[in-house]
């Protein structure tokens, strides 16, 4: 469901992993890898190839296509959440329980979790990149 | 509609097999319902991926369980770790990462897990058999046991590998169900020359070719040879699941699933999925798209593999990603024939293939002309390679994706010949014309 108001899109998730979170929109155009393309030490992203190559996403609202590559990755989001580098929260393209395993097992652990939601892809081409987005509890997401 | 869950189940979450068993139910349940399973399926084997040391939490979940007094319900196989506990002198981590690496490696073994310490577990007498329940970890053997033994397991990330493992139980959904295993895309390879398709060197392009344009979607390849090898649909399916998520291809007359294209198609009684084309030629199977192998796609691909595609000097070579076989071993016995390799040479392994090959005595003939064999674990997951910065060569499509952003070093990809006669003297020897189309 979209409602268009004057100066912000309200959007709805399917929270994979609840939680409210707000931070600025960081739009990947490329599914990652977390292993071998996210440092979970300083939380840039160190694959040369990905086109957001060096970008940081720490406290970012990360929007992921889609995941690709290693099952190491839950692995990269749980060190992320230690570390205290991970995003605010992730909207994903595709429902995968690679990455949102890593916010489940943190829980387990007693780490700060994130909310990971999965969004249409129609939803995915209204979100414009660094717009400051907020989640709220049910996955409701306000793009302003 | 919910998740339903046995008896038996709703008594391992209470505890009834110990604290650990229930924290690794609640995860596996927390991963049925974030992907909408409607019950757990009971599984007969596990490979976990989660005993490689990225970071104190591994080892913090791993220790968790031994602790709640956890041990493993099903035969289960472990990854590589960061460490060559075989030869310790070759990874040059600092001391605590060492001691981290080795504790996170040990808590999986006094899980009950076998230590194997290998990303291809296939390869050291661990083949389920066609249509059997298994939650596997690691791209590449996700690939392997799904589309090569015909097996079923989802694409199992760290920590939900060892749930599964602990609880014996999986989340009921995707590949674990039959009719989510047909293919939707065909890819036609019958236009690929028949030279180029022998050759261990395509398959490695041809799977970073099929990651990047089908990322997570199924296909079945028609016109590879009948006689394609083991380690040839190993190195598709590793690069596949490098450049995309491929965790399950078809190839027609060669893998189990496939006898015919026809066989493994979507067809109209399953869910209907977008793009048709070309219905009259696979009768029944109206729902799927057709690509045909073209020389630009593959030429693309191949480009890819390599960030340093100029270049006329290597610093070093890794060969192994997925883990070097019995027969790669012999083939790269045969390449060298005794002579010495000019820069550092590594060769990754499981422990299990080294002592088969320490029988044969091939691994002394190896090290005698250079090759260090590193076993456990590999050169793109901890720190193996001399120096920071030079040219890798390899002729794994999975070093040649991972390498640069893991070990800092650009990548030059060939084949097992190019990097052998590379190695001798650092120039770069290439066969272009096998790829000539």
């Amino acid at each position: 469901m979209v409602k268009v108001g004057e100066l912000s899109i309200e959007l709805e998730g399917r929270p994979l992993v609840e939680g409210q979170a707000r931070g600025p929109l960081l739009k990947l155009t490329r599914p990652i890898s977390f292993w071998g393309g996210v440092d979970p030490v300083s939380g840039l992203i160190v694959d040369p190839r990905h086109p957001e190559f060096d970008l940081c996403i720490t406290g970012t609202v990360l929007l992921i296509p889609g995941a690709v590559g290693s099952s190491s990755s839950s692995a990269i989001l749980l060190e992320l959440l230690r570390e205290g580098t991970a995003p605010a929260a992730i909207l994903m393209g595709k429902a995968d329980a690679i990455l949102a395993l890593g916010s489940i097992v943190g829980l387990e652990l007693g780490y700060a979790s994130i909310p990971i939601l999965e969004v249409t892809r129609t939803d995915i081409a209204r979100f414009p990149d660094r717009a400051d987005v907020c989640i709220e509890a049910q996955g409701r997401i306000t793009v302003n | 509609m919910p998740l339903h869950l046995t008896q038996i189940e709703r008594e391992l979450l209470a505890g009834s097999s110990g604290e650990a068993t229930a924290m690794c139910m609640r995860v596996v349940i927390a991963a049925a319902e974030l992907l909408g399973a409607e019950s757990l399926v009971e599984i007969s084997s596990s490979h976990i991926d989660g005993c490689l040391y990225h970071g104190d939490g591994g080892v913090e979940f791993a220790e968790a369980l031994v602790k709640g007094g956890g041990q493993v319900a099903v035969p289960t196989t472990l990854n590589v770790g960061a460490l060559d506990l075989l030869h310790p002198d070759v990874v040059q981590a600092d001391a605590h990462n060492t001691d981290m690496a080795r504790r996170q490696m040990e808590a999986y073994v006094a899980l009950g897990a076998q230590p194997t310490f290998t990303c291809a577990p296939y390869q050291v007498g661990h083949e389920p058999k066609v249509g059997e329940q298994v939650a596997w970890g690691e791209s590449n053997a996700i690939a392997f046991v799904n589309s090569v033994l015909g097996a079923r397991t989802e694409r199992y990330g760290d920590f939900l590998d060892a749930c599964c493992a602990l609880t014996a139980r999986a989340p009921f959904y995707g590949l674990h169900v039959e009719e989510n295993r047909k293919a939707t895309v065909v890819v036609d390879a019958t236009g690929v020359p028949e030279t180029l398709k022998s050759r261990d060197v395509f398959y490695p392009v041809l799977g970073t070719w099929l990651g990047l344009e089908l990322g997570s979607e199924i296909s079945v390849i028609r016109g590879l040879p009948s006689t394609t090898t083991r380690d040839q649909l190993k190195a598709l399916g590793a690069a596949g699941a490098s450049s995309g998520a491929v965790a399950l291809f078809h190839v027609e007359g060669v893998t189990p699933e496939a006898p015919t294209v026809e066989s493994i198609l979507k067809s109209a009684s399953d869910r209907p999925v977008a793009n048709l084309t070309d219905e009259s030629s696979f009768a029944g199977a109206d729902l799927v798209r057709m690509i045909e192998l073209e020389a630009h796609g593959i030429q693309a691909a191949l480009e890819r593999l390599s960030t340093a595609g100029d270049t006329e000097r290597i610093d070093a070579v890794a060969l192994g990603s997925p883990h070097f076989s019995d027969l790669e071993f012999r083939a790269l016995h045969r390449c060298l024939r005794g002579r010495r390799v000019g820069v550092p040479f590594y060769v990754c392994t499981a422990r299990d293939t080294l002592s088969e090959m320490d029988a044969a005595g091939i691994s002394k003939d190896l090290r005698e002309s250079g090759v260090e064999i590193v076993a456990d674990t590999c050169v793109v997951v901890t720190p193996i390679l001399e120096a920071k910065v030079g040219v890798l060569m390899t002729n794994s499509g999975k070093f040649a994706h991972y390498g640069p952003s893991n070990t800092g070093y650009d990548v030059l990809y060939g084949s097992l010949e190019d990097c052998v006669e590379s190695s001798i003297t650092g120039s770069v020897v290439r066969n272009h014309e096998v790829w000539t189309w």
